[in-house]
This record gives structure tokens, sequence and C-alpha cells, in this order.
């Protein structure tokens, strides 16, 4: 019998992955070379809207090294120029007559070496006639505004409307309100910027007829299945492999022409192609996430009782709606901004819209437009506080879903499947001294300094999603694991979900070991090859905990139910006088009398029993029969420089619910990660464009990510409500801390203010915008 | 076209080669010497993970001329690990979980690997100040300066085997 | 982003590079640090036919003090002077500026002479070196020539030096008694430019009132500046938070910021009102116990 520990759920177990990363041993796209390999770089437009009179390769071809320029004329021809998009809209791949948006793909160049193909970019000429942008969502819904998109049948710049939960009685319960507060907030467009940008490399083989892409997906499946409709290559013709991805945020899951050029380059050149975005390609054109513009109300009672919620969104899809939603779900899962509160009715209304600017509407490091509506209810809760002079704190313990009403039915539908939202609140509160930094709050006001305390109660809905409601171009978001164990004992986990960075190797292998009572260092996890790995939709909305998680643990368990039968077999006794326990088949009533998983393995292959097949592996394909709900409560310490009108985040505690946790080291890495990019766009990051529909923040020059100095030192805790509908309890953590943060941030430099009379600031909250403020209000020094 | 000879060792390795005076050295690096592990994230010498040392000096090798280095000693993650052993700063960001996707981690260790040198016991104040030429999208930074002080405390009780690694001294 | 193609010539003294620099003229560009150059000439926005890299010619690092003057030479890399002892003990506004100069990967290759002969308002040494009067020395063709630094920076990105000129050294005097000196930057993050920051130095009298004062300002005008009317309004007085303020007020008179992604330019001028206020403060404790 092994002594080796198995290490299965709850162990921080060092990453598997760690090995090569920390040797550079890593394979990323950009580190895969192929011989005879070639380079694609893309010519862009610097017009957010132009006609395109004429383009002239003539002076880049005749550049040695430069072995072809592909225009959009040329892919027409090969029925390339247009792709869908995953929400069924359609994208140029190449404009044939005329650009929508600024940085936008324009014609490629093919040749020997990356700088060859940056010398040749510049070469192409390209003569365009501009035209008026239209940038303003709102603008591009008056009647004679220029039109984004002349190809459609609908001659209008709206794209779709979309509602949840009851008007009428939402209407109603307005109209007898005691209390009704308001607020226009808008949740500006950011980019996720994951440290390595978008590519490809492809490689037709002729001989075997196949298409290898390796690409940087996070959902390559899906992609395989998109590449295999645009192209009409048979599906079983195209592999497509995502090796190691330097960081994802959801910003690789959009298909992007590049992709697609490259592939179309490969298979007209017969040679392998090489793609590979730069940093400010990445910034300008690839897809963006919020730029959500909300109004919201809350009716209440005058004590303090939230009744109900309208919310009415315009949302900035840019030039294609290429946003990654669920397809019943254009406005992703904003519905759920009723929050963690309890109230008896609400609305939202969401109307897509084109403007010229870069398409998406993809999440940045959160479950579909779940950041849009957090920040929503969780501004407005203290919104309504401060209009009714009661503590921040004390409106949401008035108003929480209480422990006992879960399963909780939503008023906008949905179906919260656990929580205990005072007990978090309660103790993110005492480890922060909740009471104490209210008096010191006080003390610092009657000196004249701006201290603000803010709190974030947010509840996250991961886990895209029961077939029944969840697809993507009408594949069911379920999610897969194959296991196989070996003779000696090792085993073998395919996965259809996909890591860029959350640990697959390592949780995966746990839930395994813990499921098989194998040792996590005998479990090897595969992922990212679409030959190998089973289909599945992919990494996104912190959903592989919920569903790829789910199918492991039910597929080992298939696994555990032939072995029961092979421990019999061993023990010479019935399958039901076994137990299963301390990751050993025993002998009810006998426990010393038992079989370990690696001596039934080598039964499987060496003695089973008769009329049961050899071998010990499983296959699940989980369809999850409900979200997960993973919730928190956070809270934010900030003083403000009256001089410089810059917020410093003296403390932030983070005590999350993300139901059992598989292994505790990497959760709160996901956590202080994912804190990181809440206060990102709280206080650094957004997307600017000027009146031309240019952008200023195309390179880490203006869009500014933190740096360590800029990062406070999180602290986290955690609760633990598990999942009763998740075979392991476990409901999925990345995207909650990015969720959770902005509003506690936010929400602590507006208490800052109150008492001058702010009650809410969009964010970000540059140093320029608050000192505004604080002239305004008479306090900058 | 121009063609300048050069001469790098790379991870105690001699190396030749004619390249364009504009190559830049992160480019030398991988697609020449196909050492992979550094990276490259941006083009504004802003990320960092494109990080090696030169000389014995972190420098970003995007902001580097490969011309320039001529004659030079440069350290690449590559060149971490000796005779099978980790480097201690390799060994912290396992341990503390330091990493996530793994792509700013080279240009963060060799950001670290040179701090500790020039400080053997930093604080966390001047660890954050250290790596602040090196963004990382994925940990937050509390691991990775975890991870640098693991690398401290291993590497002063251990002083004598770990000194000396970084190439120039 | 890939840079454009160069010839590229490796100067072993200054005489050869000035040589290479008559030779190609204004194709010519030197490359000392690179770190401005470079990230440039990847976007194309500097296309120089001919780089001649004068890292390699010997004497140009030193930072040293003789016959009362501090000189540091034009190839001091950011890190030199950031830990050298004798610019932390005697010119503390110096490491203040070396320190928060972009970020410390980049301070390891730039230099105190690309800083400065950049000509960019943006960088931080110029106002250091205009509140403490430094002094430039170029070489050229014609041999050496020191140019005050108040007639040093032209334009934005043009200064007095010629084309086939080499900045080669800086001489900033020695610091009296009761002297001291602080460079305070508001930045967005670490590696951004000013959104404004403010040098001061004051020279204090037995009497403990300010007999000299510098206040140089970065990235508020088209070009560094030295903020005289606020240097003037100083000179002769107790120093106080009262008298700080005027001067900070001054200063930030003095400005003309462009509106960017920084902020507006009333804004710029508060935070180079702040900057200076907070940089006379500092100046002043160093002062106390110089």
């Amino acid at each position: 019998m092994t002594t080796t520990p198995i290490r299965g759920l709850g162990h921080p177990v060092k990453r598997k992955e760690d090995p090569r990363f920390i040797r550079g041993k890593g394979t990323y796209v950009d580190d895969i070379k192929l011989p005879g390999m070639l380079f694609l770089d893309i010519v862009r437009s610097p017009y957010a809207h132009a006609r395109i009179k004429r383009i002239d390769p003539s002076k880049a071809l005749a550049m040695p090294g430069v072995v072809d320029v592909i225009t959009g004329a040329e892919l027409e021809k090969a029925g390339l120029a247009w792709m869908p998009t995953l929400m069924s809209d359609r994208q140029m791949v190449l404009p044939t007559d005329r650009v929508v948006y600024y940085a936008q793909e324009v014609a490629a160049v093919v040749a020997t070496d990356r700088y060859t193909a940056a010398d040749a970019v510049l070469a192409v000429e390209v003569e365009y006639e501009p035209l008026t942008p239209v940038l303003d969502p709102f603008k591009a819904l008056e009647p004679g505004a220029p039109l984004v998109r002349p190809d459609r049948e609908q001659k209008t710049n709206h794209i779709w409307h979309w509602e949840a939960g009851d008007k009428e009685k939402t209407d109603r319960i307005f109209q007898e309100a005691e209390v009704v507060v308001s607020q226009d907030l808008y949740i500006p467009r950011i980019h996720v910027c994951s440290i390595e940008t978008c590519g490809c490399v492809v490689n037709y083989d002729r001989a075997t007829d196949k298409l290898t892409i390796w690409m940087t997906s996070q959902a390559p499946h899906a992609h395989r299945t998109v590449f295999s409709l645009v192209s009409g290559i048979p599906e079983h013709k195209i592999r497509i492999i995502s090796p190691d991805i330097g960081g994802g945020f959801g910003g690789k899951v959009p298909v992007y022409p590049g992709y697609v050029i490259a592939t179309y380059a490969a298979l007209k050149l017969g040679k392998p192609i090489k793609w590979i975005e730069d940093r400010s390609e990445n910034l300008q054109a690839d897809s963006f996430a919020r730029d959500y513009h909300i109004h919201a109300e809350l009716a209440a009672t005058r004590d303090g009782r939230i009744r109900a919620m309208r919310v009415h969104t315009v949302a900035d899809h840019g030039a294609f709606d290429a946003a990654a939603n669920p397809s019943k779900f254009p406005a992703g899962l904003f519905s759920v901004c009723t929050g963690s509160y309890d109230m008896e009715a609400a609305h939202v209304a969401v109307d897509g819209v084109y403007t010229n600017k870069p398409p998406g509407g993809v999440a940045y490091r959160c479950s579909f437009r779940v950041t849009e509506a957090v920040h929503t209810i969780e501004r407005m809760v203290d919104i309504l506080a401060d209009e009714l002079g009661m503590d921040p704190a004390e409106i949401r313990f008035k108003n929480f879903i209480r422990p006992e009403q879960f399963p909780y039915k939503s008023p906008t539908g949905w179906e919260y499947d656990s929580g205990n939202y005072p007990a978090t609140l309660q103790k993110a509160l005492d480890a922060i001294g909740y009471q104490e930094l209210r008096r010191e709050q006080a003390e610092r006001r009657a000196r004249g300094e701006l201290m603000g305390i803010g709190i974030s109660t947010f509840t996250e809905i991961v886990g895209a999603g029961p077939s029944h409601t969840f697809d993507i171009l009408g594949i069911k978001m379920f999610d897969s694991a194959e296991i196989r164990v070996h003779p000696t004992g090792s085993a073998i986990v395919r996965i259809g979900v996909q890591t860029q960075g959350q640990g697959h190797e390592t949780t995966f292998a746990q839930i395994v070991a813990e499921e098989l009572g194998l040792p996590v260092e005998n479990i090897i996890v595969e992922h990212g090859d679409t030959d190998t790995a089973p289909y599945g939709l992919g990494t996104y909305a912190s959903r592989s905990t919920p569903t790829a998680g789910a199918a492991t643990a039910v597929a080992a368990r298939k696994i555990r139910e032939k072995a029961r039968l092979i421990a019999a077999h061993l023990l010479e006794v019935s399958p039901d006088d076994l137990e299963w326990r301390d990751y050993a088949f025993r002998v009810k009533g006998a426990p010393d009398r038992f079989k370990t998983m690696q001596e039934i393995a080598f039964a499987a292959y060496t003695n089973f029993p008769q009329g049961l097949e050899g071998g010990l592996e499983a296959v699940c394909y989980y369809d999850p029969p409900n979200l997960t709900f993973p919730f928190g409560a956070y809270v934010c310490v900030v003083d403000i420089d009256r001089g410089t009108g810059q917020v410093k985040i003296r403390e932030f505690l983070a005590v999350d619910d993300c139901g059992t946790i598989i292994n505790p080291m990497i959760v709160e890495g996901q956590i202080h990660g994912g804190l990181t990019m809440g206060m990102a766009p709280a206080l650094f990051e957004e997307i600017v464009y000027d009146e031309n529909g240019t952008m200023l923040t195309g390179t880490f020059m203006d869009y500014l990510l933190p740096t360590a100095m800029e990062t406070p030192h999180w602290k986290t805790d955690k609760t633990v409500t598990p999942s009763p509908h998740h075979p392991l309890g476990a409901k999925g953590v990345g995207e909650s801390p990015t969720i959770g943060a902005p509003p506690a941030i936010v929400n602590a430099v507006v208490d800052a203010l109150s008492h001058l009379g702010v009650r809410h600031i969009d964010i970000p909250i540059t140093p320029a915008k608050l000192y505004q403020i604080l002239v305004e209000k008479g306090v900058a020094e | 076209m121009e063609r300048v000879p050069i001469q790098l060792t790379v991870n105690g390795q001699l190396y030749q080669a004619e390249v364009e005076p504009r190559m830049l050295l992160v480019h030398f690096i991988r697609d020449v010497l196909n050492l992979t592990g550094t990276h490259i994230g941006c083009d504004t010498t802003s990320c960092g993970a494109c990080t090696v040392l030169w000389d014995g000096r972190p420098v970003k090798s995007c902001t580097v001329f490969a011309v320039q280095a001529d004659g030079g000693e440069i350290l690449t993650v590559e060149g971490l690990e000796r005779d099978g052993q980790l480097h201690p700063v390799q060994e912290g960001f396992w341990e503390e979980h330091g990493l996530q996707c793994g792509f700013c981690t080279p240009g963060m260790m060799m950001t670290a690997v040179a701090l500790l040198q020039e400080n053997p016991d930093p604080s966390e104040e001047e660890i954050r100040k250290a790596i602040a030429g090196n963004l990382c999208r994925c940990t937050g930074y509390v691991n990775i300066v975890k991870a640098i002080q693991y690398a401290a405390r291993k590497m002063r009780e251990t002083a004598p085997a770990a000194a000396g690694i970084a190439g120039g001294e | 982003m890939i840079p454009g193609p160069f010839s590229y010539r490796k100067a072993a003294s200054l005489e050869e590079a000035i040589a290479l620099l008559q030779q190609y003229g204004g194709e010519a560009k030197v490359l000392s640090g690179g770190q401005s150059l470079i990230p440039m000439m990847k976007f194309r926005l500097a296309e120089p036919a001919v780089i001649v890299d004068i890292n390699r010619i010997p004497g140009l690092d030193a930072i040293e003090e003789r016959n009362g003057i501090l000189a540091i030479g034009g190839l001091v890399r950011e890190v030199a002077l950031e830990r050298s002892p004798l610019i932390r003990q005697r010119y503390p506004i110096i490491a203040d500026t070396a320190e928060v100069v972009a970020d410390p990967l980049v301070r390891n290759l730039a230099t105190i002479g690309g800083n400065l002969a950049h000509g960019d308002p943006a960088n931080d040494h110029p106002a250091t070196m205009l509140a403490l009067r430094a002094e430039v020395v170029a070489r050229g063709p014609g041999g050496e020539r020191v140019i005050p630094i108040d007639d040093f920076f032209v334009d934005t990105f043009t200064t007095a030096l010629a084309p086939d000129e080499i900045l080669t050294e800086i001489r900033i005097p020695a610091p009296p008694p009761r002297s001291g000196g602080a460079y305070m930057k508001f930045e967005r993050k670490v590696g951004d430019y000013a959104v404004a920051a403010a040098a001061a130095f004051l020279v204090l009298d037995e009497a403990g009132k300010i007999a000299r004062a510098g206040i140089g300002l970065t990235n508020v005008y088209y070009k560094p500046i030295r903020a005289e009317a606020a240097e003037n309004a100083l000179v002769g007085q107790v120093p106080s938070d009262g008298l700080f303020r005027t001067a900070a007020e001054l200063a930030a008179q003095a400005t003309d910021p462009t509106t960017d992604l920084r902020g507006p330019a009333e804004y710029k001028r508060a935070v180079a009102r702040t900057m200076t206020l907070r940089a006379l403060k500092a100046a002043l404790s160093r002062a106390q116990v110089a």
C-alpha cells in the first residue's frame, strides 16, 4: 500500500504547472517555431469610419522577403471577408469597402520574418475617404445618425432590446414607494490586457490534409467548430491547440480576424504562418469590456427596506456585436443586479447599440456582465443609505436575503443556490474593526481630513450553465472530463476547459485524488488540444470548477463504482458489503479488510471479474442543474490627498465564500489577482477616444495597469457555504473579487466625501476627476 | 543590408552571430538563440516581461539593440537553474504561488534575482519598489512579494552556495 | 513594434563620436541609455539613418566633487545616482529625482545626460537642474563649451546642443551650509511621466532667512521652467507656511500646461502648486539640518 499522501480537496498543493514556468520552459504561442514559417502582420485603419478607395500593395510586394499581401477583395472571393461572431452577428475579417473603427484590420502582409513584415505594413498604400464617425451610443440612436452597419437589413444602429423581470409590478411599487433614489452610472470601456497578447501559428499539412492551429484560445473546441463552419473544412481535419496561455480574462474567447487571415494564408501559401499581435494592436483592436450606460432606481420604505429596482442600460457594442455571451442572454447575466438583497420586484432593460468603435463586449475577468450588475446594486444601496441617513452596513443587514430563504428565487428569475450573507459581512466588519474605523473617520473629518470606508456585499453568478437555458451558437454549455486509470495506479485526466493561469493541472488532479484515493502526484491533467481533450466550451466566466470540475468528480465516481465491483471480486464479498472510506473500499464491519484504488487498478487490467469489461476509465459530460452563486463581503478604507486628488487604499479586506475549496493557496491567489483587476478600472484603467474615434489609450503608457506600488497588500478571509447542487459543493472564485472590489472602492471614496453632499462618482476615479470634486466642494488644498 | 558581428555570453555560453543593427536583444534571445523563456508583453518599455540581466543588471531586453550588448554577458531565466538545483528565487515563486499564467514570471524573477544580490534582506516596500517595472496581471503581487521574501531567507541561510550566480559580476 | 533600419556606429572616444555626428549631420542620433530613443524608433516616431552609440566612451560615467562643484558625467545611469552615497548625503534632491524616473529597470540604463539632452519637458532632471543652477558641458568639433542651464532648454525636444555636440558633464555648485533641496513628483502610476513635479532648493542665512531659492517645474510648460517669481518671493524672507503657499501659488501661475489624459490644464497647475509647496517644505527641513 502506498504511503504517499493523497492530498485531495482542501490541500494547498504546490502547482504542477509551475516547474516548467519557473524554468522558462512554458510553451506560449510565440514560442512555437516551424520550419519554413512565415510571419503575418496587419495593416490597420487610421480612421474610425472611412470608405476605402484603393489599396495598393505593389511597393510592399516589391520588398525583398515579402511573400504576399492579402486584402478583403481576395478574401471575399473565398467567401471569407466576413465571419460570424459568437453573438450571431457578423464581423469583417478584412474590409472590402469601408472601415468602421480605428485600428481595424485593412490588409495583411506575409513575409519571411517579423522585421520585414513590419516594414511591409508601412509600404502598403491605402487611400481612404473619411466618413463621419458616431461614437456616442445615445447619438447613434438618434434619427439621421451615421449608419455604422449599412450591410444590415435594419437601417439603424440599434442592435437589440432585452428585458427581464416584471415591469408592471415594478412600476406599481415605484408609484407607491415612500422613497425613490435614482442615479446614472457609466461603467467605461476597458481592456483585459493579459500580458501575453493574442496570436496563432497555423500549419496546413497537405500530406494529411490536416490544419493545425496553435492559438491563444480560452475555448479551443468552440473555436474549432467556428473555424469549421467558416471555412467548410470538416471538423476532424482541424486541430486547435491552445498551448500555455499568458492570461485570458475573457480577451481570448472571441475569434479575431488575425486568426482567420493567418489560416487563409497558411492554406493559400502552403507554409506555416505565425501572427502575433503587438500590445498596441491588442489594446486598440481586440475586444473591449463593459461600456454600459446605466440608469438605475431603487424604491424603498422610509425605514430602509428595499422594495424594487428598475434599470435601463444602453450597451455600446462598437461596430460588431462580438460579445461572448450565452446566446439567449445578449446582456449576459446583467439581470442578477438585484444582488444580495431580497426585494419584491425588479425590471431590467438593456438596448445594444452600434458605434464606430472596436467590437466586443467580452468579460474582463467577470462572468457575463456581472461586474456591471454588482456595481449598480452596490452603489445604489449606498445611495439609498445616504438618502435615508443610514449606515451602509446597517442597510445591508436589513435587506439581505436571509440564510433560510435559500434556494432563493430572485425577482428576475435566478435561483440562488446557497448563501449566508449576514455571517460573511459580520466577519468582515469584526475583522477590520468597523466601529473603530467609523470613530477614526469622525475624528479625521473634524480635522479636515478625508477618509472613507466602503462596503461591498456582492453576489456572483457563475458556472454557465444548464443546457436548457445556456448555449453559445447553439452548442450547449455543458463541460466534460475523461479519466483513465493506468494499471499501476496513476491516472490521466483530460478536460474540456482550458487554463490560462487558474492552475487546472493541479486542482483537477486534486479532485481526482480525492475521489479515487490516488496521490495527487500520480495524476496528470491534459487540456487544450482538441484532438485529445473531450469537447467543452472553455474557461471563462468562472465556469471551470462549476462545470468541468463537476464533470471530473462525476467521472471519477463512475470509475469508483466500477472499482467497487473489482474490489468485491478481490475481497470475495458482495459489492453491497463494501463501503468507500479513508480512500479505500473496506468491508463493512471489518475495515482492515480493504483494497486501495492502486490495487484495484492493477486488477482492472489483470484480474477482473467475469462479465465486466477490463480497464478503468470514464467520461462525463456534465450538465449543471443550476448556476452557482459565490458571494463575499469586502471592506475598503481609503484616504484622499486633498492636494492631488489621489486615492490611497489604506486597507482592503476581502471575505469570500466560494463554497468548498479545492486548493486554498490557489483560491487565495485568484482573489489577490481579481482584487487587483477590480481596483484597476476603479482607479486607473479606461479606454478613451478623441472626437474622431482615435483611441488615446492605445499603449501601456496611457492605459494604466497597476504596478506593485499602486497595489495594496490585500487581506483575505473566507466563509464556506457549499453549493447544494455541485458534486463537490464548489462554486468558482476567479472573478468574484473583480466584481466585488470596484464598488467597495468607490463606496469608500464617496463615503469620504458624503458629508460634503457627494453621492456618486463614476469610475475610474482618477486624481484629476476627484480633485475637480474637491474644488467644487471647497476642500481642495 | 548592414549586418554587424556580435559576440555574447548567454547563460555562460558564448554565441557569435551577425545581426541587423536594429535587431532588439529580446528577438536575438528568442528568435536567434531560441531561448523562449524571455517574453514580450508590450511595445513601450512598460511591462518588463522581457527582463534579463545584462552584465548583472536587470534591463528590458526589448529596449536594447543586440549590437549594444556585444561583448556582454546575459543571464536569462533558462540560466537560473544550476546543476539541477533551482535558484532560490525559482523555488520561492513555486512555494509561495508567485505565478499564475507564468508569462510575466521569468522577467519578474530576473528582477528579483538582481534585487537580492544588492539587498539580501529587502522589506516589502523595497521589494514592491524593485518590481515596479514588471507588470503582472494575475497575482496582485502579494504572493510575488512573499516569493521574493522566501528566496531572500533561503539565500541568507545558504549564502555561499547562492552567491555569484548572475552573469557579469 | 519594430524599429526601422539604421546603420550602427560604436564610438570608442568622444572625438570619434563627434566626427561621426559631423559626418552624418542630422541623419544621426546619439544612443545613450536608449530608453526614450528606442521606444520612439519602434513606433517609427524616430527613424535615424545612423545610430552613434556612445556607451563605450570611457570617462563619462563619473560622479565626483571637485573645486566646489559636483560633476556628473553624461553617461551616469539613474541607478548610479540613486545609490551613490555622495549624492544621497550631499545632494538628496538629485537622488529624489533619479528614483522617480520611469521605473527601476529603465533606470538601470537611462542616463542623466539623455534625460537632459532629450529636451522633454516631461523628464524629471531638468527641473532639478534648473533649481540647482547647474551648468551643462557640451563637447563638439570646436571643443568644449559650458552652457548655463537657463539657456539649455530651448523648446519642446530642443536644447542648445548642436547636432554635432555631445553632453559630457553636468556641473552643480556644491551645497553651501544650511542648504537643502527636494524633488516632489506626482505621477498616476510608476513609470508614468509627471502630472506635475517640482524641484525646490533653499539656502538659509545664519539668521534662518532664505538667502537663495531655486524652483524648477516638470511637465507644465512647453519646456522645463524655473519659477522665477516664486524664487524672488522667497529670498530674504523667513520661511513659513504662508510664505511657501505664496511661492507655490506664484509657481503655479508660471505654468502653462496642456490638457491631456493626465488631466485638464487647471488641474495640472494645481498639482504644480501642491508639489511646489511640498518640495519647499521638504527642502526646508533638509536645509535646517544641513
